[in-house]
């Protein structure tokens, strides 16, 4: 299976994100490039972070409008697994696949450090391959605008409908996310976002390979529906 | 014609950035100062008026999180 990782002026974790994807055995990865309206025919993208557009105006609001985020909109309402991490789960919320928004850290810094993350459901194509017995994930954070939001009424749907895929372990919320929310998927399940950054647990010189487990997920995902 | 858009943290909405400000001003002196709400001001010129609106909702202000007004409208089309 092919994974693309979509790339604008500004995405800093491309590479990374890329080199995350190759590693699941029988996928490949491809960059994707903001200013074309092509797929390349993947099977799977993922929306990296960065700094997109500079976080002109506000995070994701400009990169939404990218022409590649035309066929990334269209591939995502036709149920084609979408991932966005860190500012690609801005740029998702801007572009109306994934409920909700991002907000400045309550803290009002800039975050990087290592975190838990409680994973509520391994029954989706994005934490399928959580290992048997293992309810957490330890995954970086790194991030100036990552407190999750949205109206409560929306939030109580969200979560009767199992949308809310991963939280900050108890006492470790690090933004002021509303329910401690981490990631969460659209209604449908397929697209899903992220603060938090797997793919930079993907080694175990890192200290930390449950990365791993969204692109793992993924690629078995679509490889047994192919 | 010239128009000015504010755009600002819808009420109930925590501010870091308004709090920073209202913790700084003890420092120097000011005091009784609260509700300090930070946003940001758009000017623009625009041919069409009446697309002002739609352009505000639908990338000015993310209306899920910020509120906007647009407080200037000049239809004379002078510098202010």
């Amino acid at each position: 299976m092919k994974f693309g990782v979509v790339r604008f002026p500004g995405t800093c974790d491309d590479f990374d994100a890329r080199d995350a994807c190759a590693r699941v055995d029988g996928a490949e990865a491809v960059l994707l490039w903001h200013g074309d309206h092509d797929l390349q025919g993947v099977d799977a993208v993922v929306v990296p972070g960065g700094f997109s557009y500079g976080d002109y105006l506000r995070v994701g609001a400009i990169a939404r409008f990218a022409p590649v985020m035309t066929e990334v909109i269209a591939f995502a309402r036709e149920g084609g697994p979408v991932l966005g991490i860190c500012n690609g789960f801005q740029i998702l919320c801007e572009a109306g696949l994934l409920p909700g928004a991002l907000l400045p850290n309550t803290g009002r810094r800039f975050i990087f450090r290592q975190v838990d993350l409680t994973v509520e459901r391994t029954d989706t194509i994005f934490t399928s391959a959580t290992p048997d017995g293992q309810s957490t994930l330890s995954i970086p954070i790194k991030h100036t605008t990552g407190r999750y939001y949205a109206p409560e009424d929306q939030l109580d749907a969200m979560e009767a409908n199992g949308q809310v895929l991963l939280r900050y372990a108890p006492g470790q919320n690090p933004n002021g996310s509303l329910r401690d929310i981490a990631g969460v998927t659209n209604e449908a399940g397929n697209v899903f976002g992220l603060m938090p950054h797997p793919e930079h647990a993907v080694d175990p010189l890192t200290g930390s390979v449950d990365g791993l487990v969204p692109f793992t997920s993924m690629a078995s995902a679509v490889g047994a529906t192919v | 014609m010239k128009a000015r858009v504010l755009i600002r943290p819808k009420a109930g909405i925590l501010d870091p950035q308004g709090v920073a400000v209202e913790q700084a001003l003890p420092a120097l002196g000011f005091s009784g100062v609260s509700e300090v709400r930070v946003g940001r001001m758009v000017e623009l010129e625009i041919e069409d008026e009446s697309q002002l609106d739609a352009l505000c909702q639908k990338l000015l202000a993310n209306t899920l999180i910020e509120d906007y007004e647009i407080v200037s409208v000049d239809p004379a089309g002078a510098a202010s």
